[in-house]
């Protein structure tokens, strides 16, 4: 197991106040908010900080965590020395919120794992009790949206074992992705939820709909964005041209004197449903490459041939 | 069992939840939603609570408002401020994703 190093993660300094540590947190949880920020790496660097946050804000943690010694590198291997946290009580008060089984093992080597979950369990202490709902992400491919698919997913839970400790339960559901469905869409799954108490009905299971990138198309939406290289001839001229779709090839009439960035919509083409998103062709002119003598040539006849100056708006 | 396979409900923009559906659905108490509502958070059609009726991107909006309450310890004024904002990056980031495609050379 790796060690790791939550003073560098929070980018404070290792004698920093409580405060000090509590306004970098802040910082950091806002930057990198999953609902919040862009960056790709997100969602783990939000749970990464949150876990040091958690190591660091409780004063008893935070000496422990400081007892280990200071010549621990991130990511070095690291086995907890014996007995090391003896003297030192942690009560499970004040989950960051996060769940308990996001942390690492190298924090639940240190302070434990389970106590922020089971406890979350047992408050409900009714005698019935609906089971929750869960939510997960599926990721598909944008032509699961076009026609729809039955995808496996496989699923962690936490559940307690008769012991009361915490395990991770894995499961797998084949699941129909209907067509029509949208990026952040939810697909309910009745039932599929935690398991009721006494004889309440288990909870429902969310699904939210995650595209992979697609190496071609681009989807904002229902529509859907297609760039199609043309020549210049096929621009100039206008042609008839084969394009894809996610639905399979059309052709596709350019029109004569096709601009780079020309918007062409083909209309109920993009991600089907009552109203259908359009797929929009955009042209993009690529020119051959001037690389052997007679395409050299033919350059050169279109310079002394057509007079053309592109700059001409310039004024010069 | 893995062979079974299940067909679950679409949660679209013509998909309608009740408040106790969305407050299943958040695990959350009716009380912190009907907050949201406060706020103008959420947005259900209907005059009277019992009638009240969320389109399905409210369960997103009410999920994604309990994670930056919890998270980042914002009150509820301050989460409808981010999402409407969240809202508007969104829109305009799409219009920016068109704009470079009809500008790309």
């Amino acid at each position: 197991m790796d060690f790791k190093d939550y003073y560098e993660i929070m980018g404070v300094k290792k004698d920093a106040s409580q405060d000090e540590i509590k306004r970098a947190y802040r910082k950091l949880a806002r930057k990198y908010h999953p609902d919040v920020s862009k960056e790709a790496d997100a969602e783990i660097r939000f749970k990464e900080i949150g876990e040091a946050y958690e190591a660091l804000k409780d004063p008893e943690k935070r000496t422990a965590y400081d007892q280990l010694g200071a010549n621990w590198k991130a990511g070095q291997d690291f086995n907890p020395p014996p007995d090391w946290d003896a003297g030192f009580e942690f009560n499970g008060a004040g989950y960051t919120g996060g769940d308990a089984s996001d942390y690492s093992d190298f924090f639940e080597s240190l302070f434990g794992r389970g106590f922020g979950s089971a406890q979350a369990q047992h408050q409900r202490g009714g005698y019935t009790a609906r089971g929750e709902d869960h939510h997960a992400k599926v990721l598909i491919d944008l032509e699961d949206a076009y026609h729809g698919a039955t995808r496996g997913i496989t699923l962690q839970s936490p559940e307690l074992d008769n012991n009361g400790h915490v395990i991770t339960k894995q499961r797998t559901l084949n699941v129909k992705i209907p067509k029509g469905v949208k990026q952040g869409q939810r697909i309910r799954l009745a039932g599929q939820g935690s398991a009721g108490m006494g004889n309440a009905p288990a909870g429902d299971l969310y699904l939210e709909i995650e595209f992979k990138p697609h190496s071609i198309y681009r989807v904002d939406g229902h529509d859907v964005y297609l760039d199609l290289p043309v020549t210049p001839w096929e621009a100039a001229l206008g042609a008839t041209i084969k394009v894809p779709t996610p639905n399979g090839p059309v052709d596709l009439k350019i029109a004569e004197g096709t601009i780079t960035g020309r918007k062409m919509r083909l209309k109920a083409r993009g991600i089907p449903a009552k109203s259908p998103g359009d797929l929009y062709v955009v042209s993009q002119i690529t020119l051959p490459p001037a690389d052997s003598e007679e395409a050299k040539d033919l350059y050169r006849k279109m310079e002394q041939e057509l007079a053309y100056n592109p700059r001409s708006k310039l004024g010069v | 069992m893995t062979q079974q396979i299940l067909d679950g409900i679409l949660i679209d923009e013509q998909t309608e939840l009740s408040l106790n559906e969305l407050c299943k659905a958040c695990s959350s108490s009716a009380e912190w939603i009907i907050e949201l509502v406060e706020e103008g958070a959420l947005e259900p059609s209907g005059y009277v609570q019992t009638q009240w009726r969320f389109s399905g991107n409210s369960l997103q909006r009410a999920r994604t408002a309990m994670r930056l309450q919890r998270d980042l310890d914002i009150n509820l004024a301050g989460v409808a401020l981010a999402l409407d904002l969240l809202g508007e990056i969104e829109i305009l980031e799409s219009r920016l994703c068109q704009f470079e495609i009809s500008n790309n050379d």
